[in-house]
C-alpha cells in the first residue's frame, strides 16, 4: 500500500509493468518489489525444493526469495531479484519454480513430503538400484528442485566489458563511502567511486534520519553534487563489485541498461576490471533473521527492509504490522511505522528487561512461535511468560541484528574475526595491503560513526599514498551504540527456516552437526546453507549460531565459511562479452586474403589465420577436384601461394651467427651471406619443436623463417635463450612476419613467372638452390629466395606486406597464361606430402630428430639447446617410432590421419599398437592414397605389410611401408 | 594479479606468460641428475618462489620473479638478463 508523504519515488510518473501476464502500476524510481508491494502483492514466487509460497523479505541485493525471470523468449533472463530490478514502462516479470500457477503448484507436494527431504536425503534414499540414479533420481530431483530456467535461445543481449584504473576506490556510496570518497577527493587523487544501487546513500535514503539538523537525504544529495564537481571523482551507480583479487584487481558488473525499456545498441551489463591502488570498502552491513517456526512466509520481512519500502519507496509492507526483534532497531520500526499511519499490531521483544513502549501492543521477554497463512502471513503466535497468543497480522518486522558485509574483504583469503560488542563477524584488521574497511562494514553502526569512520580510514589510506589530507569540519547525526544482545533461534517446535533461497531449516543443521558434519565447511556442503545464489547472505551468521550451538562451541570458534567472488551473481554473457563468435580469437587475413576472397577461394583456419582452401574454376564442383587440378598444374606448370604466414624472424649482431648455432640443431655459422639451410630446433628436453629454413643476409644478420602455427613459440623460446641463457652475446631480434608479404613460386614454369616480376631477370645459375638475394620486383626493393616446399622448382618472393595484394594478382594472372595458377592449403599439403616434408602433424611433440630420419642433423661439434637431453637412453632407442611413407595395398576408399598401424593378424590392442597415421591425402600425381605415418623401428621394416585401422571412419585395410619420399625421390626437380 | 615489469611498469597478469622456477642452465657435460634436475624436478613451495615469467603480450622481456604462492606478495622483479638466480 502506498503511505502519502512518503518516499523518494517520483509520484509524477508512473509507471506500467505486468507481473504473470497482470498489468500493474509504479512510479519512476520503483524497485519490482516496491512497486508489487505497493500494488498488495506478497505472493513472488515458489522455494528451490518444498516450493513453499515465498514473498520479498529484503530491499537489497541480498534478496534470497523474489526472484523473478525478467523478459520473454531470447531475452529472458530468469532468477533476477526484484528488490533490485528498477521497473520501467513495458516491464515483463513472470514468478518462477511453480506449475501450473503460482497459487496452485503441484509440486507444492514436496512440503508434505518435508519430513523425507532433510539434509542428505538424497544421498540416503536414492542409493538403490545403482543404475537409477542417472537415469531416474538424479532427473527428477533436478525437475522438482531449481529456480528460474534459461530460455535455451543464444542471448542476443549486447553487453561489454571494460577497464577502469584509478588511485583510491571507495566500494559502496553510503554515509561511510560518501565520507570517504570526499575526503580522498579534495586530496586531489583521482577517486572511483561505486555502488550498486541506482543513486548514492546507502542506508540513508531508507531511513529518515537527520544529519545536521536537515534530513539526511539532503546531506546525501550535498555529498553526491559536491562530488560531482570535482574532475578527479568518477561516481559509478548500479555497479556492483563483485570480486577482490591480487594487487588491486576487482571486478565489477555495471548494470548499464537493464532498467530502461530500450537499451538501443547500448549494452545491458558492462563487467569491469578495475586497478585500484588503495580501497575503502563501505560495504555497510546486513541486517539478520531470526529463526523461527514458519519464518519463512509472504509477508515476513526484515524490519530494515520494512522500513525502506517505507522511506524510500513509500510503501506500507502489510496494514497490520508486527514487529519482532532483540534490538533497539525493531521499536524503530514500530516508531516509523506508527508515525506514517501504519497499524502496528504487536512489538515483540526478545529482551526482557526493556520498558513497555508507550505506543504499541508491546510483548517484552516474548517471541514469536508460530504462523499461519497459506499464501501469505495471516497470524503470528506471540510466546512469552504471560502464555500465548494468535494475533492477527499481515506482515512481521525481523530484526536480529546486523552483520558487517564482509564478504570483499574475505576474498583473497583474509579470514573475518568475531566481535563480541556486535555479536558478529569483522574483517580481520590490516589483513589486506591497501585496504581499508569503514562504517559498517567494520562494525560501526550508527550514522555519525560511519562518517566519522569513512573520513579516518580515507585519511590513512591518504597518508598510506603520501597525498595531503585535507581538514573537514564536525558533523552531527545519530550515535546510538550497537546492540550487543544477540539473538538467533526461537526454542520451538516447527520448521525454522534459516537459508530461505535452498530451502534449509535449523533442523537440517542439526542434522549435520548430529551425523558430525560439524565443521562450518562440511556443513554447507551437506546441506547446501549458502549455496544458493545469494550466497547466504542473510543466513551465514545465524546457521553459525546455530551450528555453534549445537556442537558446543563458540560462534568465533565455529568460524566462517570461505567467501569466495562473485559478491552477487554475474552474467557470463557478461563475463565473455566481445568474447563471441568472430571475437573469440583474433582473426590474421593473409596480405592476399581479399585477392583470394575475389577468386572465390573458401578460407580455412590455420592458428590465428585464414588461408585459402583451394580456388574453384567453372565446372568444379568438389574440392577434390579443384585440389587435385592445382596439385597438377604446379607439377607440370607453375602454381602461387601466398606463404606470408610463415613465421620470419631475423637475427642481427656481432654474435648472431655463435646463437644460431646454439639454437639449431645443425651449424649456420658456416652458411655463406646469399646462401640458405634447412634448420631444426630442439627443446631443452630433445624433443623437436620446430623446423624451417635460415637465411643470411648479410655477414650478421640472417632471416628465418618457422612454420606458421609455431611462429610465436619460436619467437618467445628465442627470446628466452637470448635473454636467458645467453644474456652476454650481442644480438638482436625482430618478428617481421607482419611486415613481409611471401609468394611462392613453384613449378617447371616458375621461372618464366619470376622473371615477369622481376625487375631484372635472373637464371638458374644465378640463383641456385638455397640461394636468395636483394631483388627489385616492380620497382619494390624485395627479397627473392630459392626454396621449394613442392619439391619443383621453386622461389619464394618477399616484398612489404602493403604491396602483396598487387604482387599476388599479378603473379597469379602471368602463372595462368602457362597453364598455372594460384594454389590453396589442400594443395599445399598434397604437394608436400608426395615429396615427405614434414609439418606439425609430424613434429607433434613427441618426435627426435632420429625419428623424424633427421638424426644427421645434430652436430657433434657445438652445444645447442636440446643436445645433451636428445641422447637420453629413451629418446635413442631402438623401437621408437620412426617417420615413413604408406601406400595402400589393393584398392581402399580414403587413408585418414589418426589410423592406427597394426600387425596384420595381431590382436587390435592397446599393447599391439604400432604407431599412426600422421598425414594422408589422395596423389593425383601418383594416382593413389598417400600417407606419412609414426611406425615403431619403421626405417628398418622398408616392404613390410601393415595393417591401418580407423574404426571412427570405418578405415580398415593393409598398406606397404615405404620411403616418405613418394615423389621424385633424389630432388632432382628442385635442385636443377 | 599485477607484476612490475621494471621496463614497462605495473601490468595485469595477462599480459605474462609463466614459465617455470628460475634456474642456471647446466653445463653441457654436467651429470645426468644435474639435467634431471633441471628439466623436470620442481619444488612446489606453499611461500616464496622464485620464476620465470614472459612479458609477452608487452615489452617481451623475460622477467625473474620473486613471490609467495601462499599469499601471492611479489618481493620483487628483476630483467633476466640482470639476473643471478639464471646464472650458472
Amino acid at each position: 500500500m502506498r503511505v502519502d508523504g512518503r518516499g523518494l519515488v517520483d509520484r509524477t510518473r508512473p509507471v506500467r509493468f505486468s507481473f504473470d501476464g497482470r498489468f500493474y502500476e509504479g512510479y519512476q524510481g520503483d524497485t519490482l518489489a516496491s512497486a508489487l508491494l505497493a500494488n498488495g502483492v506478497r505472493l513472488f514466487g515458489r522455494s528451490f525444493k518444498y516450493h513453499r509460497p515465498r514473498g520479498v523479505f529484503t530491499a537489497g541485493s541480498e534478496e534470497p526469495n523474489a526472484l523473478v525471470t525478467v523478459g520473454r523468449g531470447a531475452e529472458q533472463t530468469p532468477n533476477i531479484r526484484a528488490t533490485v530490478q528498477e521497473i520501467f514502462a513495458g516491464l515483463e516479470a513472470r514468478s518462477q519454480n511453480r506449475w501450473p500457477s503460482l497459487k496452485y503448484d503441484l509440486l507444492a507436494a514436496n512440503d508434505v513430503l518435508s519430513p523425507f527431504l532433510s539434509a542428505g536425503f538424497y544421498y540416503k534414499t536414492f542409493m538403490w538400484p545403482r543404475s537409477f540414479w542417472e537415469k531416474l533420481y538424479e532427473p527428477l530431483i533436478r525437475r522438482a528442485a531449481g529456480l528460474g530456467a534459461l530460455s535455451g535461445a543464444p542471448d542476443r543481449g549486447v553487453y561489454d566489458t571494460a577497464w577502469a584504473n584509478c588511485d583510491v576506490l571507495v566500494v559502496g556510496a553510503g554515509p561511510a563511502g560518501l565520507s570517504a570518497a570526499l575526503t580522498a577527493a579534495r586530496s586531489g587523487l583521482d577517486v572511483l567511486l561505486v555502488d550498486e544501487n541506482p543513486a548514492p546513500g546507502g542506508r540513508l535514503t531508507g531511513e529518515d534520519e537527520l544529519i545536521d539538523g536537515a534530513p539526511a537525504t539532503d546531506w546525501v544529495a550535498d555529498v553526491a553534487a559536491q562530488l560531482a564537481g570535482l574532475k578527479n571523482v568518477r561516481v559509478m551507480c548500479r555497479t556492483t563489485v563483485t570480486g577482490v583479487f591480487d594487487h588491486g584487481t576487482f571486478s565489477a558488473l555495471q548494470r548499464s541498461a537493464t532498467h530502461v525499456p530500450d537499451p538501443g545498441d547500448a549494452p545491458l551489463e558492462v563487467f569491469w576490471r578495475i586497478v585500484a591502488k588503495a580501497c575503502v570498502l563501505c560495504t555497510g552491513a546486513l541486517e539478520r533473521p531470526i529463526a523461527f517456526p514458519g519464518n519463512d512466509r509472504p509477508g515476513v520481512m526484515l524490519a530494515g527492509a520494512v522500513r525502506r519500502y517505507l522511506h524510500q519507496y513509500g510503501v506500507a509492507a502489510g496494514t497490520r504490522v508486527a514487529v519482532f526483534t532483540n534490538s533497539d532497531d525493531g521499536r524503530k520500526t514500530a516508531d516509523d511505522l506508527r508515525a506514517a499511519g501504519v497499524d502496528v499490531v504487536a512489538l515483540v521483544e526478545t529482551r526482557a528487561g526493556v520498558k513497555p513502549g508507550p505506543d504499541h501492543p508491546t510483548f517484552v521477554g516474548s517471541t514469536v512461535t508460530a504462523t499461519r497463512g497459506r499464501l501469505g502471513l495471516r497470524e503470528i503466535r506471540v510466546e512469552g511468560a504471560g502464555g500465548s497468543q494468535w494475533i492477527k497480522a499481515d506482515c512481521l518486522a525481523v530484526s536480529g541484528g546486523w552483520n558487517p558485509t564482509l564478504h570483499l574483504a574475505s576474498h583473497t583469503g583474509a579470514r573475518p574475526v568475531w566481535n563480541a560488542a556486535i555479536a558478529s563477524f569483522v574483517p580481520s584488521p590490516g589483513a589486506l595491503l591497501g585496504f581499508e574497511v569503514a562504517g559498517a562494514a567494520a562494525g560501526v553502526f550508527s550514522t555519525k560513526g560511519a562518517i566519522k569512520s569513512g573520513r579516518y580510514r580515507a585519511k590513512l589510506i591518504l597518508e598510506g599514498l603520501g597525498a595531503k589530507v585535507p581538514r573537514q569540519g564536525s558533523v552531527e547525526a545519530d550515535d546510538t551504540p550497537p546492540s550487543a544482545v544477540a539473538f538467533w533461534q526461537v526454542p520451538a517446535k516447527g520448521r525454522a527456516w534459516i537459508d530461505l533461497q535452498n530451502d534449509v531449516t535449523v533442523k537440517d543443521v542439526e542434522l549435520a552437526a548430529r551425523e558430525n558434519y560439524a565443521s562450518a565447511e562440511h556443513m554447507k556442503r551437506y546441506t547446501t546453507l549458502g549455496m544458493a545464489p545469494d550466497q547466504g547472505k542473510s543466513s551465514n551468521v545465524l546457521a553459525m549460531a546455530v551450528l555453534a550451538a549445537q556442537t558446543g562451541r563458540s560462534i568465533a570458534q565455529t568460524g566462517t565459511t570461505t567467501f569466495r567472488p562473485p559478491y552477487s551473481p554475474v552474467a557470463i554473457g557478461a563475463m565473455g562479452a566481445n568474447g563471441k563468435g568472430r571475437r573469440f580469437a583474433a582473426e590474421r587475413l593473409t596480405p592476399s586474403h581479399q585477392a583470394a576472397l575475389d577468386r572465390g577461394a573458401p578460407m580455412v583456419e590455420v592458428g590465428l589465420w585464414l588461408r585459402p582452401s583451394y580456388f574453384p574454376r567453372t565446372g568444379e564442383t568438389t574440392w577434390r577436384q579443384s585440389c587435385d587440378r592445382e596439385v597438377a598444374m604446379v607439377r607440370k606448370a607453375v602454381g602461387v601461394s601466398d606463404v606470408s604466414t610463415l613465421g620470419k624472424i631475423e637475427v642481427h649482431g656481432k654474435n648472431a651467427a655463435q646463437f644460431l648455432d646454439f639454437v639449431y640443431t645443425n651449424k649456420m655459422s658456416s652458411l655463406k651471406v646469399g646462401r640458405a639451410r634447412y634448420g631444426l630446433m630442439l627443446r631443452e628436453d630433445g624433443f623437436v619443436m620446430d623446423d624451417g629454413t635460415c637465411a643470411r643476409i648479410g655477414r650478421d644478420r640472417y632471416v628465418l623463417t618457422t612454420t606458421t602455427a609455431a611462429a610465436g613459440a619460436v619467437m618467445a623460446h628465442l627470446e628466452f635463450v637470448q635473454q636467458v641463457l645467453r644474456p652476454d652475446w650481442d644480438l638482436r631480434l625482430l618478428s617481421a612476419t607482419d611486415h613481409w608479404a611471401q609468394l611462392a613460386v613453384t613449378g617447371p614454369a616458375a621461372l618464366e613467372t619470376v622473371n615477369h616480376l622481376l625487375d631484372q631477370p635472373i637464371s638458374r645459375e644465378e640463383l641456385p638452390f638455397m640461394g636468395h638475394r636483394q631483388a627489385q620486383i616492380g620497382g619494390v626493393d624485395g627479397r627473392i629466395f630459392r626454396i621449394s616446399f613442392s619439391g619443383e622448382l621453386g622461389f619464394e618472393l618477399a616484398v612489404p606486406a602493403r604491396f602483396g595484394d598487387s604482387l599476388f594478382r599479378l603473379a597469379v594472372a602471368h602463372a595462368e597464361t602457362l597453364g598455372g595458377g594460384a594454389y590453396g592449403m589442400e594443395a599445399l599439403n598434397v604437394l608436400r606430402l608426395e615429396k615427405g616434408f614434414l609439418t606439425h602433424a609430424e613434429i607433434n611433440g613427441r618426435v627426435t630428430a632420429d625419428d623424424l630420419g633427421l638424426g644427421r642433423m645434430l652436430s657433434p661439434d657445438k652445444d645447442f639447446v636440446g643436445k645433451r637431453m636428445a641422447t637420453r637412453p629413451g629418446l635413442v632407442a631402438a623401437r621408437r617410432e620412426q617417420l615413413v611413407g604408406l601406400r595402400p595395398v589393393g584398392a581402399v576408399k580414403a587413408l585418414s590421419a589418426g589410423a592406427r598401424l597394426f600387425e596384420p593378424g595381431a590382436g587390435i590392442c592397446h599393447e599391439n599398437m604400432q604407431g599412426a597415421v600422421t598425414s594422408a591425402a589422395f596423389s593425383p600425381t601418383l594416382g593413389h592414397f598417400i600417407g606419412l605415418a609414426l611406425l615403431e623401428g619403421g626405417r628398418n621394416r622398408m616392404g613390410e605389410t601393415i595393417r591401418v585401422l580407423e574404426r571412427l571412419r570405418g578405415l580398415d585395410t593393409l598398406c606397404e611401408v615405404v620411403s616418405p619420399v613418394f615423389f621424385d625421390p633424389d630432388g632432382g626437380r628442385m635442385r636443377g | 594479479m599485477r607484476i612490475k615489469c621494471p621496463l614497462c611498469g605495473e601490468r595485469d597478469l595477462r599480459e605474462f606468460t609463466y614459465r617455470g622456477a628460475a634456474l642456471p642452465r647446466p653445463a653441457p657435460d654436467a651429470p645426468d641428475e644435474a639435467w634431471d634436475a633441471y628439466l623436470h624436478l620442481r619444488d612446489n613451495p606453499a611461500g616464496p618462489t622464485r620464476d620465470l615469467w614472459h612479458h609477452r603480450a608487452g615489452c617481451s622481456a623475460w622477467l625473474v620473479v620473486r613471490r609467495d604462492t601462499a599469499t601471492h606478495e611479489i618481493f620483487g622483479v628483476e630483467l633476466a638478463t640482470r639476473s643471478r638466480a639464471v646464472r650458472a
